[in-house]
């Protein structure tokens, strides 16, 4: 992972002290609330429905041991001795003190961490591709450049008052799984025929309540041009981007007000006054920025070990886990491991202390001191022997990490929601564990296959609800908590041939209690109507369409009044 | 009267600002004395203007454009940008333009939400002259010129981005 040097360092220690005085400032009166509030964003801490929440940046998502135990640190120190990592790839605290805020952060600092941007309408910390440098299919070294824009993006003079918040994500392999096209840019890395590498670059996607799949900007932008032509862009949304409605300001009602063609030329126009202009990367920039990133020091190992071969024809649940689980390497003999916080009965993607001390102690011993954190809010340990994969497993099921459920229902994404967030119309933890209690039946759960659920407390879409092959969505209607059901959503072109889409809502919303039936009657008409265990959910979803979806959840009349013609209810 | 910061010190503002009048008239100009006088007015009288006795200046709003000045900029002492609120950050990218774009080299000053904790990102778009918000003290103000020592990106005040400054350090 990326080491800072002393310039590094110096900025976010400085950062830290400025923070200090915004906070003195305001607890002293001299700072006004609605001054201060902008202020603090800026820092990732917002005052939330019971106590302040403070969002912690790990940069796309990597991070060592020391940091890890710092974050338990954290938690034991000025929380209730627990964190949640979030859709962003990041941490959250949901109990400190607002004037311990300055301390967790000189705390932070000493371990190159800090919470720059982490909220607030400026350029957001940048997300990624969890397996970055070491998926068998990436084309660039993924993590390099999302440093490049790390240090690009931190305290843009320019980009720092911003319409509306701004993120970006990066992915440098073949296979999307930085979800590149629901974002504000996405960057997604090529090698053109000749072998140059560039990005093609995705603007205007998005989530929230207008959901878009963003369209191409640029089909192939050189590397070298890459902040260039991101300042350009940038400038054109900073200063016509809307301002009037808060609903209206992201960069994609831009671009969809203007249409892509002609906000390519604006950005084009742009970018003719600043490309090849001081900005444009050099080979020695990316070189130098390579260079302090620390490298595994692999063995030379066979690709294949008998004794794990063995070990699973011979165990199931060692192979469950191992099919779900464990993620290929290009290094032989090493694989990722995926650590599921999405157990039974615990918040999607919370940890404790204790277990996030248990996972850096894991780190060191088998994945050379270094964890990644996912979108979908698991940890991965990235550069695990083969040989070792028996251990780490005995290890995980300890911790209660190991439930063999990666890329499957109950590995469900899940917004803090109504209890925690001050946003949200709804709870959304419950929901998550009422359905994981449904599907609690392992050979149910491979039978139904990959299968990615969603769910946001709010319109905000923090669960990321529009992109899940299943999306729940918490609404109110008159003061009461309701969940509309979507399906056919997909967060990116992870398999060939099935590109980033957005669920559709099937129908009138449904109260909590009756949302696991709802799933339930969702997946038995998939199961009826697959063509064999190779086609999943979202493919049937898109093959067939929406409607015998429907009429699985509401009966064969009109979906306008289920309660009396759910088939479910007889289910 | 708001206190004024420029070029990093506590200076005496000799500008007076003339706003356009809540009737929408045009406010009435001193013969003397050196104003600074709304878009609308300076496009519609810019040749009288420019010859009175004293030294007229130019006021942009945020939803302004820097292209609307960009023929006079040579006979504009002050251009002044203000800044509604201090989320409304378009008067960044104005200044920028004025400064890289468009060649501006007189006073360029912010006026509005101007805060000690906009200062640093302001001079770093080409801001030289503060017009400090009512009530905010100017001498804790001005430390907010050293909070910060490092600054990655390519700016008005630092033409090359960190990474072309390290080469050089190093070469």
């Amino acid at each position: 992972m990326y080491t800072y040097d002393e310039i590094d360092q110096r900025v976010v220690e400085q950062r830290v002290a400025q923070f200090r005085d915004q906070t003195r400032r305001f607890l002293a009166g001299k700072l006004p609330e609605d001054e201060y509030r902008p202020l603090r964003l800026r820092n990732g801490l917002y005052v939330q429905r019971y106590a302040p929440m403070l969002r912690v940046a790990v940069p796309y998502g990597m991070l060592n041991s020391k940091q890890m135990r710092m974050f338990a640190h954290i938690a034991r120190k000025y929380d209730r001795d627990y964190g949640h990592f979030t859709t962003r790839q990041n941490i959250q605290y949901n109990w400190p003190k607002l004037e311990d805020v300055p301390d967790i952060l000189a705390d932070l600092a000493t371990v190159q961490m800090h919470a720059i941007q982490t909220s607030g309408n400026c350029i957001r910390n940048i997300t990624a591709d969890h397996f970055g440098g070491i998926a068998k299919d990436e084309i660039v070294d993924t993590f390099v450049w999302c440093e490049i824009l790390r240090q690009w993006s931190t305290f843009h003079p320019e980009f720092n008052w911003l319409p509306r918040k701004f993120k970006i994500a990066v992915n440098g392999a073949t296979s999307d799984r930085a979800a590149t096209h629901v974002h504000d840019i996405g960057l997604h890395a090529v090698r053109a025929d000749d072998g140059a590498i560039g990005f093609r670059v995705v603007i205007g996607g998005g989530l929230g309540r207008t959901p878009i799949v963003g369209p191409v900007i640029n089909e192939f932008l050189p590397w070298q041009h890459l902040l260039t032509y991101l300042e350009a862009a940038l400038r054109v949304y900073n200063r016509y981007g809307r301002r009037d409605n808060l609903y209206k300001a992201r960069i994609k009602i831009l671009v969809k007000e203007r249409g892509a063609d002609a906000f390519r030329k604006e950005v084009e126009a742009e970018w003719a006054e600043l490309k090849d202009g001081p900005n444009t990367l050099t080979e020695e920039e990316v070189q130098r920025v390579e260079a302090r990133f620390t490298r595994p020091a692999y063995a030379k190992l066979p690709g294949h070990d008998a004794t794990i071969e063995k070990k699973l024809a011979g165990d199931t649940a060692f192979r469950n886990w191992h099919t779900r689980n464990v993620f290929p390497h290009k290094v032989p003999g090493y694989a990722a491991v995926t650590l599921s916080l999405k157990q039974t009965g615990v918040p999607p993607g919370d940890a404790t202390s204790a277990e996030m001390d248990a996972v850096a102690d894991m780190a060191d011993r088998y994945s050379f001191g270094e964890l990644r954190v996912s979108h979908e809010q698991n940890l991965i340990l990235a550069d695990v022997r083969i040989t070792e994969l028996p251990a780490v497993w005995e290890k995980a099921k300890a911790l209660g990490f190991a439930t063999p459920n990666i890329g499957l229902l109950t590995n469900i994404v899940c917004c803090p929601g109504g209890d925690f967030c001050s946003l949200a119309n709804a709870k959304s933890i419950p929901v998550a564990q009422s359905i994981q209690e449904r599907f609690d039946n392992l050979d149910y759960l491979y039978d139904i296959g990959e299968l990615d659920l969603n769910i946001s407390g709010c319109m905000n879409a923090c669960g990321h609800h529009h992109v899940g092959h299943i999306g729940i969505l918490g609404v109110d209607k008159n003061g009461e908590e309701w969940y509309q059901i979507e399906v056919g959503g997909n967060q990116g072109e992870v398999r060939p041939g099935r590109g980033a889409s957005l669920g559709k809502v099937i129908g009138p919303s449904f109260a909590r209690a009756e949302v696991p039936d709802v799933i339930e009657a969702l997946i038995r008409c998939y199961l009826d109507r697959r063509d064999s265990d190779a086609e999943r959910f979202v493919d049937v979803v898109h093959r067939i369409g929406h409607e015998s979806f429907k009429e699985y959840v509401y009966g064969k009349a009109d979906p306008k009044s289920p309660r009396r013609n759910r088939s479910l209810a007889s289910a | 009267m708001a206190k004024l910061i420029q070029n990093r010190r506590v200076a005496t503002d000799p500008w007076l600002l003339l706003k356009v009048g809540a009737d929408g008239a045009p406010p009435p100009v001193p013969d003397e004395g050196d104003v600074i006088v709304p878009l609308s007015l300076w496009q519609a009288r810019k040749d009288a203007l420019a010859v009175r006795r004293g030294r007229t200046g130019v006021w942009l709003e945020s939803k302004d454009g820097p292209e609307a000045i960009a023929a006079d900029l040579g006979r504009l002492p002050l251009v002044a940008v203000d800044f509604p609120s201090i989320g409304d950050g378009r008067g960044y990218s104005i200044a920028r333009l004025l400064r890289e774009r468009h060649g501006y080299k007189g006073e360029l000053r912010a006026m509005g939400a101007v805060l000690k904790d906009t200062l640093l990102g302001m001079e770093r778009c080409g801001f030289d002259s503060f017009a400090l918000r009512e009530g905010e003290d100017a001498d804790e103000a001005i430390t907010a010129f050293d909070e910060l020592a490092d600054h990655y990106q390519a700016n008005v005040v630092q033409v090359l981005p960190l990474f072309r400054r390290r080469t050089a350090a190093k070469g």
